[in-house]
């Protein structure tokens, strides 16, 4: 028998049920493996007699013949989902002592499906970042390195902790928020799956706000199927949720069938963007063929406002991050830094406790959205971001999903970008546009690069239409055939 | 609308026109807060009646409360104003810590009430119409309390959350009576309409006044916002000092700066909060937590369907179909409570009575504004804590109508029914006040009187008749108000003239 932790979360489900194992021993196993992969810092926070008494809890309900969807599935929460009771971050030392007490409406459905709960992991500060470099409790390791080659590699970011708990075996699934590509890039970067749904599929409610027009929630998993099985659980209306869309839940799983016969596949020119690495091109014409080969019709299609899309992102959630870090002030939670008076307190309490990144969009949001410079900066953005939305919508008349590239480059060195914000923000290039027309999107690890590093290929649906996403998604994965693991290093 | 007519103000250099808009803050009457189901109730211990949306924790989101928009909805119709069915919740960007997310949710560009018409009655009789401009939904926010350390500012969220109106008006009033009118009436308004309690004293309704002068005709002046005008009197104060400060800058050669100022009840004055540089830059924009809110136009006409009789259109009912004389009908309809009472009343006297409306208005509202509204006053009552109900009251002058007890009796018997809220046919065979209307019994008390008076009689005979009344009083005196004055009166006239 393969290794508990080497199961998908599909086979642990299935394996439960069929009492070949217990959730105790699942648990335990998962258990073991994070504490083993330490030096990974992917976890911000452990949550070990959580998990026992959630899988002890999960073997009696196996016991009686009463197992929920997920009854007794080990994952990890991305620390920026609050937990009753457990410690919340965001990865920021403004939130370092921070005891929520109460519990987001997506990690309360994964508990009622009878979810276990491993801890809390990193992430950028604020899911604000693209290499899981910007956290205030470290940066973390791609388990994934050259071969041969000792240096750091980062996971991605926003969702790096979660990716990489995945990816190195030590979380059966993990979940993720996705604003300009937190779930998407980083699954690209450590060879898993992450979906991000529809703007309005998960709830927002209790998941620490970053830009609130573009945040959502999506399961990051090893396989396609997992992906399926985990959103059905994360999705659905939330009266507490005003954006939330009341909407019946599909079960995914059941759309993917394999079968693209037919299917209308876009592909945007516009995504070839200058510079991008030939190996990433290369991957993106494979994906392409493997589609044509299962029957689908490959079409390219046109939105010529993708190049307007990054600028436009980066006014739009700086511009919601500076209103929604407002509440960070050292009065009500968290850090405070005491002061002579109100104003000392808030430089004091606010200056210590976010990070140079977060910092910078905040004083980007604040200046998009100053008096004289509105209309050119935030409400242009807006204008434009409405045209992109319709740009996707006239590409959906012409096709059924669009093909991409989920990001422009393999995993990176650490610390290659962190001097230049402008070459980290365009890692979102290729995610971006999905997450701003609020649209669905997947990447699906296809291959690997020359010198062994996972790459990723997006595909985009329509509003509402992850089943498709999905089904395309599981041919493509079926296709790449991507059986690679990361050397476990941090073993050693 | 008519133009209203300038009340000037005499400065050393002329006469000055004064220029007076009102953003009127008028808490909802709602259980429970703009976005969270958070308590509203007044006066509960500190941080006690705050939500974790309220103190904006972390991934906490605001979700509209149904009724503090049908209350809004309900008040711009009673505003005759223009409902917009779509309109936006902005963010309204500052720090303070009694505002706990760093923004108040507020409606910046597409309020949810456009433009609509007040009408005010001023002391001389005169009908004004002010312009409404918007209506729009806001949180309130906390509260600071500097007194309780001597250090430190402790914060009270009860009141943050809390869902207001402010109710902007155009710079149509010209006066600070015209001002504290128009505050009055649509104090009177919102309470008819159930929509804010209209409250003052706790700050349920509160006002900042914008105050510019100008020459008769000229253009607009610049004008001072005055913030923490919490009464009507204060109102007036404020515009007063706050105008003639003005006109003596004016007129000193000075130019008026454009600033916030500060009203200070104790010394009636105002004085510079902050000035337009220091103004606060909002940074506004649309509330991305929050849809677009979309009304359709059934849900405004089911709104519209079920308002009240609001105070104008009762008081011409009250005048045309009662009879009522303007002014008293005015009084009436100021509160509802009193309205309400009035009307009550008049349906028990009728019913008692069987007599039309139009019969009995007149003298039922003279009953209701001379005797009841005098007696409360006096003792500082509200009408609901008035000891004489509506059917009580009726009681008393269906005795006085069908001639029972006399006028002058039913004033006695009325203090005695305030007094100990008995009821008037207990008090009237208790003390015996049953008008006497017996032919016998009063002849021979006219007698009695004549024989008693020799000299008066003589007077009478010798043709001073006005020396009837002492006749009449002597008679009254005796049978301590109950005899029918009208009866003894002629019996009078005709035995003296034997």
């Amino acid at each position: 028998m393969t290794s508990l932790t080497d199961l998908t979360l599909a086979e642990a489900r299935d394996g439960l049920r069929a009492k070949k194992f217990s959730a105790a021993e699942l648990a335990r196993a998962h258990v073991d493996a994070m504490i083993a992969a330490r030096p990974l810092n992917a976890f911000i926070s452990e949550t070990p007699v959580i998990a026992k008494a959630m899988a002890d809890e999960s073997d009696k309900r196996i016991a009686r013949g009463d197992a929920r969807p997920l009854e007794g599935l080990p994952l990890a929460i991305k620390d920026l989902f609050c937990t009753k009771g457990v410690r919340t971050t965001a990865a920021s030392h403004i939130l370092e002592p921070f005891v929520p007490t109460y519990e987001s409406t997506v990690t309360q459905k994964l508990w009622n499906d009878g979810a276990v709960m491993l801890g809390k992991v990193n992430l950028d500060e604020f899911a604000m970042g693209s290499s899981n470099e910007t956290s205030y409790f470290g940066p973390v390791e791609n388990p994934w390195r050259k071969p041969g080659d000792n240096k750091s590699r980062v996971p991605g970011g926003s969702s790096g902790g979660s990716a990489a708990a995945v990816s190195a075996r030590f979380a059966l699934a993990a979940t993720g928020t996705d604003t300009g590509g937190s779930i998407r890039q980083p699954a690209a970067f450590c060879g898993i799956v992450g979906i991000k749904p529809t703007y309005g599929r998960c709830s927002r409610f209790g998941i620490v706000a970053f830009a609130s027009s573009l945040d959502q929630a999506g399961p990051m998993t090893r396989t396609v199927k997992d992906a399926a099985i985990m959103l059905r659980s994360m999705c659905g209306f939330d009266p507490k949720d005003s954006t939330s869309v009341d909407m019946a839940v599909p079960d995914f799983e059941k759309a993917l069938t394999g079968n693209i016969r037919g299917l209308k596949v876009g592909i945007p020119e516009e995504y070839r963007v200058d510079g991008m690495p030939k190996e990433i091109e290369a991957i993106w014409t494979k994906g392409a063929e493997w589609l044509k080969a299962a029957g689908a019709i490959l079409k390219p299609v046109k939105l010529p406002l993708t190049k307007y899309a990054l600028p436009t992102y980066y006014i739009v959630a700086p511009a919601e991050c500076s209103s929604n870090l407002a509440r960070y002030d050292g009065v009500r939670f968290g850090l405070r830094e005491k002061g002579e008076d109100l104003t000392a307190m808030y430089e004091g309490t606010r200056a210590s406790g976010f990070g140079r990144e977060v910092r910078r969009r905040i004083l980007i949001g604040t200046y998009v959205l100053s008096a004289g410079y509105y209309d050119a900066y935030y409400l242009k953005a807006q204008r434009v971001r409405t045209l992109i939305a319709r740009d996707f919508e006239n590409a959906f008349k012409e096709v059924d999903v669009l093909l991409t590239p989920t990001a422009p480059s393999s995993a990176f060195a650490r610390g290659e970008k962190t001097a230049d914000p402008i070459a980290m923000y365009l890692n979102d290039v290729f995610t971006v546009p999905a997450s701003l027309a609020g649209l669905p999107g997947i990447s699906v690890p296809a291959g690997l690069s020359s010198d062994g590093l996972p790459l990723g290929l997006q595909l985009i649906g329509r509003a509402y239409d992850e089943e498709t996403v999905l089904r395309t998604a599981g041919v493509l994965e079926q296709a790449a055939n991507f059986t690679a693991k990361p050397q476990t290093w941090w073993k050693q | 609308m008519t133009a209203p007519t300038p009340a000037l103000l005499k400065g050393a250099t002329g006469d000055w026109e004064l220029i007076i808009g009102l953003e009127v803050h008028a808490q909802v009457t709602s259980n429970s807060k703009l976005f969270s189901g958070a308590s509203t109730e007044f006066g509960a211990e500190p941080n006690t009646q705050v939500s974790l949306i309220d103190a904006a924790f972390p991934g906490m989101l605001p979700v509209i409360n149904a009724f503090v928009v049908e209350q809004a909805v309900r008040t711009g119709l009673g505003l005759n104003a223009q409902i917009n069915l779509r309109s936006v919740f902005d963010r309204k960007n500052y720090f303070y810590p009694d505002l706990p997310a760093g923004y108040q949710i507020s409606q910046y560009k597409q309020p949810i009430v456009g433009e609509g018409i007040v009408t005010v009655e001023l002391r001389d009789g005169s009908v004004r119409e002010v312009g409404i401009e918007r209506l729009h939904l806001e949180q309130d926010a906390g509260k600071s309390l500097h007194d309780q350390h001597p250090k430190l500012t402790y914060v009270d969220l009860n009141r943050a959350g809390v869902a207001l109106m402010e109710i902007v008006s155009k710079p149509d009033l010209r006066s600070g009576e015209e001002a504290g009118e128009y505050v009055k009436k649509l104090r009177t308004i919102l309470r008819y309409l159930g929509t804010c309690d209209g409250n003052m004293e706790q700050g349920s309704l509160r006002c900042d006044v914008n105050v510019s002068v100008r020459k008769p005709g000229a253009p607009l002046g610049t004008r001072c916002e005055i913030k923490n005008v919490n009464s009507v009197r204060f109102l007036q104060q404020a515009v007063d000092f706050e105008s003639r400060r003005q006109i003596e800058e004016l007129e000193a050669g000075r130019a008026i700066k454009q600033e916030t100022r500060l009203y200070d009840a104790n010394t009636g004055e105002t004085r510079s909060m902050r000035s337009k540089e220091e103004a606060h830059d909002y940074r506004y924009f649309p509330d991305p937590d929050l849809l677009p809110l979309e009304l359709t136009p059934d849900f405004v006409a089911r709104i519209k369907a079920s308002l009240p009789e609001l105070p104008d259109a009762k008081a011409a009912r009250l005048e045309k179909e009662l009879g009522i004389a303007p002014y008293q009908a005015r009084v009436l309809v100021m509160e509802k409570e009193s309205a309400d009472y009035f009307e009550a009343f008049v349906a028990a006297v009728q019913k008692r009575t069987g007599k039309a409306q139009k019969d009995i208005g007149q003298d039922c509202a003279n009953v209701v504004v001379t005797e009841l509204f005098g007696a409360l006053n006096k003792d500082s009552k509200s009408i609901e804590s008035s000891p004489i109900s509506p059917t009580a009251l009726a009681g008393l002058q269906a005795l006085k109508m069908d001639g029972t007890i006399s006028g002058p009796t039913a004033k006695k018997v009325f203090e005695e029914m305030y007094a100990t809220g008995k009821d008037a046919s207990a008090i009237v065979e208790e003390k015996g006040l049953r008008q006497v209307s017996d032919t016998g019994a009063l002849e021979a008390m006219v007698d009695k009187v004549i024989t008693e008076n020799p000299k008066q009689v003589e007077q009478f005979r010798g043709g001073k008749e006005t020396v009837i009344t002492f006749f009449v009083g002597q008679i009254m005196k005796a049978s301590r108000g109950t005899a029918n004055p009208a009866m003894v009166t002629e019996l009078l006239k005709k035995k003296l003239a034997k």
